[in-house]
Formats: structure tokens, sequence, C-alpha cells
């Protein structure tokens, strides 16, 4: 590999990393907390609102995240939403992983255990303390691992978001590709990069994990 | 707020309150899942300081009712009354079934003690009792783990204040349990099967606990399968089958004078497990 051309595209990489990190992380919280939003929404017993939610999420689950992009961003200003590329980037995967996230969500809320919804109930607790501080944590136990996983699966889609000219990490290293013909180099370095990261984010979630159920351990593996 | 009273004394003086007016009366309850009819017909009155204890095979509805009483069940028909004060249902609009925030002011006076304990697990001990206190009494955080820890002591569990209730044994995790109710100040409290999930050799401290509870003027409704507590602790014994309360009267007469054959067949299989 030439070690001119990192030189002369160094700084546009690290740029295009940093977008990439920006678009996943704000991608990332935008989805969780729609997708939050949206489980508790379709617990209300109201039929029309859940079969809206349900087909939004039906929606997003069964179409590619590209041509979700593409409606968003050229289909947008047909209906008056002119997005900037990086705006439209971030709240496209932020749709996108909501759909998902609600899902992950609506198995964790039903994972905790009734009888301490019940408890809380029996002793008068308010139903936003109950959410906060009785089913959020129960259902932050079981659904790290699944949460982890979409929010790994999103660093990768990333990439998508150089369709629509976002300035991210694959969009310059297209750039450098194009113009330098050093393609496998790019490739190779791109594989690399985003593993990392997926790996990064994977490591994270363990730790968090260990750290939430810690409360879980019996005296014999406590050390663990 | 007499949060800082002694609970002893708390109790007591909420039992001498108005002694004459029922705790809860329950008249013409009815309920079923379709055709199933769970409870048929239930009458039962509840004085202050009382101590109830409801008996029966499986599926002869004594759960349902009790958790009827704080309307963690919906019962069809008839009235659930506790302090004079309709259960579950709108006083002014018939039949219009209050949402759980409205049941909130009359629940935070009924504690329930359950048979899987239900403690929070991401919770110590400590912070499982204060939780409702800082929630639903509006203590401030330091108050609260004060008064939590009092009441931890007052079920003999000074010591695992700081333990999660993973570390904790069935019969330690009920006693949390009940510290987390009294700390409330119930003036009622309901024990759905409390021995039910623990080995027999946890059973007694529970059960220590609730008597101490009764001795001190708790008007208490317990669904059970310890004849022993229900024979030397209850005032009275209704005996549930098939959705009727088949007998019902003090202890002594219940377990021995009743001419209810179900009842003799009931307690026949106590006499048959302990016969070995």
């Amino acid at each position: 590999m030439d070690s001119n051309l990192l030189v002369h595209y160094g700084p546009a990489l690290l740029r295009g990393f940093g977008v990439t990190i920006l678009c996943w992380a704000a991608g990332c919280a935008i989805g969780l907390a729609l997708g939050f939003a949206l489980m508790l929404l379709r617990r209300i017993d109201v039929k029309p609102l859940r079969w809206i939610i349900r087909a939004y999420i039906e929606v997003i689950r069964g179409t590619p995240f590209l041509i979700q992009l593409f409606l968003l961003y050229s289909g947008g200003p047909a209906i008056g939403l002119r997005l900037e590329a990086t705006t439209a980037g971030i709240l496209g995967l932020g749709v996108y992983g909501s759909a998902y996230f609600a899902e992950i969500f609506r198995a964790g809320y039903q994972a905790v255990p009734k009888g301490q919804v019940e408890a809380a109930l029996s002793l008068g607790m308010p139903y936003g303390g109950i959410l906060r501080r009785v089913i959020l944590p129960g259902m932050l136990v079981s659904t790290i691992p699944a949460l982890v996983n979409m929010m790994a699966i999103l660093t990768k889609e990333t990439v998508v978001l150089s369709i629509i000219t976002v300035p991210e990490l694959m969009y310059e290293m297209q750039t450098m590709a194009a113009e330098t013909f050093a393609s496998f180099e790019t490739i190779l370095g791109m594989a690399l990069f985003y593993w990392l990261l997926v790996e990064a984010v994977s490591r994270l979630g363990r730790r968090l994990e260990t750290r939430m159920t810690r409360f879980l351990s019996h005296p014999s593996n406590a050390r663990a | 707020m007499a949060v800082t009273d002694t609970p002893t004394a708390s109790v007591q003086r909420v039992a001498a309150a108005d002694d004459t007016a029922p705790m809860v009366t329950i008249r013409g309850v009815s309920k079923a899942y379709g055709s199933n009819e769970v409870l048929r017909d239930i009458d039962l009155t509840v004085n202050k300081s009382e101590v109830v204890c409801l008996i029966g095979p499986s599926g002869s509805g004594k759960s349902t009712l009790l958790r009827c009483i704080n309307f963690l069940e919906v019962y069809d028909r008839g009235e659930i009354r506790i302090e004079g004060q309709l259960v579950g249902y709108s006083e002014t609009t018939p039949r219009r079934r209050l949402s759980n925030a409205e049941l909130r002011g009359l629940r935070r006076n009924v504690g329930m003690v359950f048979q899987q304990f239900n403690l929070w697990p991401h919770m110590t001990a400590l912070e499982n009792v204060a939780e409702a206190l800082v929630q639903v009494r509006g203590l401030d955080k330091i108050a609260a783990a004060e008064r939590a820890r009092l009441m931890l002591a007052r079920v003999g569990l000074a010591d695992k204040a700081d333990s999660y209730p993973s570390r904790l044994s069935g019969g330690q995790q009920q006693r949390v349990a009940i510290a987390r109710v009294i700390a409330m100040e119930p003036h009622l409290m309901l024990f759905d099967e409390p021995t039910s999930a623990l080995d027999p050799e946890l059973v007694g401290e529970v059960l220590q606990v609730m008597r101490d509870l009764a001795a001190e003027g708790m008007t208490m409704v317990v669904v059970t399968h310890e004849m022993g507590f229900a024979a030397n602790v209850a005032d009275r014994v209704a005996f549930l089958d098939r959705g009727r309360i088949a007998a019902f009267g003090p202890p002594r007469q219940v377990f021995h004078e009743s001419p209810e054959p179900r009842l003799t067949q009931f307690l026949q299989t106590y006499h048959e497990r302990n016969s070995f």
C-alpha cells in the first residue's frame, strides 16, 4: 500500500470515520427512543393506533434500508420534506432501527414477570414509576444482547448512507478508490474498520450486560 | 405524617379508630371466565383487627377472591368495600371500572404478600422496602431508607439490608416482601399462600412474622394451606369449594364441628399427609 495515499487521503478518511460514528450513534439514539415509544403506544388499547404501529413496523422491516433512504431523501421533497444528506441519513437510520428496537422492547416488556408489576400496583405505585423503576430495569437485562446485536447491525448499515452522498467513511473511501484505482486496499481497509467497530460495540455490550446482571449472581460466582 | 411512629403503635391506632365498622365487606361477589364460574355469590365480612383464613382445595377460588379485594382481579357481580369504599368500580357511575391510577388511593392502604414474593430482583432488600415509601408516601430518600431499615429489623433481617433477593433464602425474601408492605402502614394485609413456595424448614420464620402482626392487631386475610396457622391464629376460617364459601366460622367450629362433607374430605388429605 502506497504510504502517500494515506498522507493524501488520511484527513478525509478520518473525517469520514467521524461522520460514520456520528450517524451511527445519532441513528441508534433516535431508533432506541422511537422504538421504546412505539412499544409503549402499542400497549394502549386503541385498535386503529395498534394497526398503524403494526403496519409501520411491518413496512420498515419488510423493505430494504436502501429503498427507505431513497424515499426519504429523494422522495421527501415531493411532500415538502427537504433534508440535508446527513440529516436524512441519521433520520433514516433511526426510523429503520426503531422498528426492530420496538420489537425487541416488546419482547422485553413481556418478559418482565407479571408478579413484579402486581407487587408495585398493590403498593399503589404510579405507572410512570413502575415503568421506570421496575419494568425498564427488568427489560434491559433480558434485551441487552438483542439491542447490542441490532446496534452492531446498524454500524454496517451506515455504509448505505454513502449512496445519498453522506460524507461518511464509505463515501470517502469510494472517492479515494475512484481517484487512485487502489480498490483492493480500500476494500480491505474498510472491512477491517467496520469489523473493529462492530467488535467494539459488542464488547461494550458484553460489559454492560455483566454490569446490569450483577444482582442476579449467586455468592458462588460473585467474583466472575 | 406518622411515619416516625413505631409501626406497632400505628397499627394499634388504626385499629382503635373505629372498631365497629367492618374493614372488608364482600356482598354477592361472582366472577366467571367464560362459562367457568370461579366465584359464586360470595358474602364475607372481615372486621378490624381480625384474621380470616381462606382454605380450600386448589381451584376453589380462594386466591381469586383474595385478589379481587385489591382489584388485581376483576369481579363481575356484587360489591366489595374496604372501609366503606367501593373497590374497583365508580361509586357514581354504575359498573364503570376504575383504572389503575384511580385505584392507587385504595391500594396504598391494602398491602399484599404474594406466593412468589415478587421482590424486584435489581434492588437490594433495603431498596425494595424503600421504593414505595418514596414513590407513594413521598418520603425523601434518606427518610425512606431509614424507615426501610427499621422495617427490615422488625422482620429480623437488619443484616440483609444490602443483599439482593438472589442472595436470600425464600423465607428471607418473603420476610422482605412483608417488610415492604408493613412499611406502608396498611390498614389491611392480604396474604396469597405466603408459605407455599417455601422449603418446609423456612415456613416457620414467615409464619412467626405473621403471628406477630396478628398479635399487634393487623387486619389480615390469609389464603393458606397451613392448617396449624389457621387453627391457632385465625379468628375465623372460610372453607371455599368450587367458588362458594361452604363453611365459615371460628376455627374450632370449622375444623371439628362442620357437617360439610367436602370439608371433611379436604381435611382428611391433611391428616393423611401428616401421619407418616
